[in-house]
């Protein structure tokens, strides 16, 4: 347990550990038992509350459909959003002015905007303009709200992993005579879609995330929502959200934890450019602008 | 065209868009505070910190904000009658109760974001600190994170702007900004487009001055190697 910031520490040093991790346990403890002892107080750790989500009624009725939903949500904006992405991006690093600068307009514009904002533009929209059903209104403006959301993001995804990829890649493309969608659609592109795997995965946690959105605010009914229904069913408030709160965690966990896994692999391997896009290049792609190589991605430096 | 606003005036237009700057303003401040915190619980000598750090941003990271301001609501206020001093006003209550929300959510990437500028300070300084005889904290406080803050600015910007953004979420449990705002209006005038246009600008003059300075700030202060 040495690291470069502390020497390997001596019988001193070791005491003064030991007393402050017994200080550290103190405070975490007394933290938990005051949770522990409100929750007593207030009935919230009686097994009937906790019963329900053996039993397999819970899932089945409210929280198997919720989370069905959330994922419907999540994976149809992922399918939507990735081409509008690809096209965005690559429309922003034309070679002509007039298609190079709206792109990168709509997307820093999109990016810009609190999700939430789409959200609710769109189910305004739906409900007046257009005779989606009361019923699939939730579902499209959620989706509505991520696509467009996400695929600005997306967007410089692609643009960061195809900037990411050695010169001499186009460069030997244009030597042997291809056109310029050629070099794209047979050389860059299959080149930057094995480099923006692990960030694609890393955005759908974010795209999983913004669901819960659309449940509080637009009454879809995805995971958080049927929270709702199912605590008002056996008024288990805490309980419900302690379960709630584990699935999103294990699941987003997964995509985490596949995402690194694709990262490794890919850097590690002997085929690849070697460049890769990974998760905390998403964390910076979703503020909006801030300009500089962060704003840009791992590509901006390339 | 814009007569409809005039009608709005708890919040107004320009009332909701400060709500929301306050609660960008005090949850960057609170979520700078424990993200360091948390940061140096992350890098320091003592095993059960650096548990505790690591599980925190990990399990934060991966919960829905919206669970987490929900939950300050339904949980934190209702059930452990944790009302942040304000009992009686309801408003300051669920402004304070979503700004708990924002820190504790943004701590985690505030968190990650030092942790990888502490990465980026040589180890030969760390190095010479500790040569000098300094303690963890000594080499932490007078050495490393000065150095590290410095080069985090471009990354905390970012993490600031998406925070920016996130404070819409406390317009689901009734914190009267801008999203909270839009949505009243949007549902009854018949402006749709225009509202949309409105909030929309709003949020891209809110963020797009944050990063242009912030931006400029990083690469002034950038440690120059």
């Amino acid at each position: 347990m040495t690291s470069v910031l502390y020497d390997a520490p001596g019988p001193k040093a070791k005491r003064r550990n030991l007393l402050l991790s017994v200080l550290f346990f103190a405070l975490l403890a007394l933290a938990l038992w005051w949770v522990w002892s409100v929750m007593d107080d207030k009935g919230q750790l009686e097994w009937s509350l906790w019963k329900p989500f053996t039993t397999s009624e819970a899932w089945t009725t409210y929280l198997l459909p919720g989370l069905a939903d959330t994922l419907k949500a999540a994976s149809l904006a992922m399918v939507i959003a990735l081409p509008l992405g690809a096209v965005l991006g690559i429309a922003r690093m034309s070679d002509h002015r007039w298609v190079r600068v709206p792109a990168g307009a709509v997307v820093e514009f999109f990016r810009a905007i609190p999700v939430l904002l789409l959200m609710l533009f769109a189910n305004e929209f739906f409900a007046r303009s257009t005779d989606v059903t009361s019923e699939d209104r939730p579902l499209y403006a959620v989706v509505t709200g991520l696509v467009l959301y996400n695929a600005s993001v997306l967007a410089e995804v692609v643009r960061a992993g195809i900037l990411s990829l050695p010169k001499g890649q186009s460069e030997a493309a244009q030597a042997i005579g291809l056109r310029k969608s050629q070099t794209m659609g047979s050389i860059l592109l299959p080149q930057a879609v094995t480099v923006m795997l692990p960030a694609i995965v890393s955005q759908l946690v974010v795209i999983v995330k913004d669901t819960a959105l659309g449940g509080v605010m637009l009454g879809f009914t995805e995971l958080l929502n049927s929270r709702a229904t199912l605590a008002a069913n056996y008024a288990n408030v805490i309980p419900s959200f302690i379960v709630v709160a584990i699935v999103f965690i294990v699941l987003n966990f997964l995509l985490t934890s596949f995402a690194s896994w694709l990262e490794g692999r890919l850097r590690r391997s002997k085929r690849s450019t070697g460049a890769v896009l990974g998760a905390d290049d998403i964390d910076d792609l979703n503020a909006a602008k801030a300009g500089g190589p962060h704003g840009t991605g791992a590509g901006g430096t390339v | 065209m814009f007569d409809f606003l005039s009608k709005y005036d708890d919040p107004s237009l320009l009332g909701a868009f400060w709500v929301t700057v306050q609660l960008t303003v005090f949850s960057a401040v609170g979520s700078l505070i424990w993200g360091t915190l948390l940061a140096a619980m992350r890098v320091s000598p003592v095993p059960l910190m650096r548990g505790f750090g690591t599980a925190y941003v990990n399990l934060v990271r991966n919960i829905p904000l919206t669970v987490i301001i929900v939950f300050t609501s339904l949980g934190l206020a209702d059930i452990f009658g944790v009302t942040m001093g304000a009992r009686d006003n309801f408003d300051l209550m669920y402004f304070r109760l979503a700004v708990l929300g924002l820190v504790a959510y943004t701590a985690a990437f505030v968190c990650e974001a030092i942790r990888s500028g502490i990465n980026t300070v040589p180890v030969g300084q760390a190095e010479a600190a500790r040569a000098l005889g300094l303690s963890f904290s000594q080499v932490l406080r007078l050495v490393v994170l000065p150095q590290a803050f410095r080069s985090v600015i471009g990354p905390l910007a970012n993490v600031l702007i998406a925070l920016t953004k996130n404070t819409t979420v406390a317009a689901t449990i009734g914190v009267a900004e801008a999203a909270f705002l839009m949505k009243g209006m949007i549902e009854n005038e018949a402006q749709t487009l225009l509202i949309g246009a409105v909030f929309a600008f709003g949020f891209v003059v809110l963020t797009l001055p944050t990063g242009l300075i912030l931006n400029w700030l990083s690469k002034r202060l950038a440690v120059k190697r």
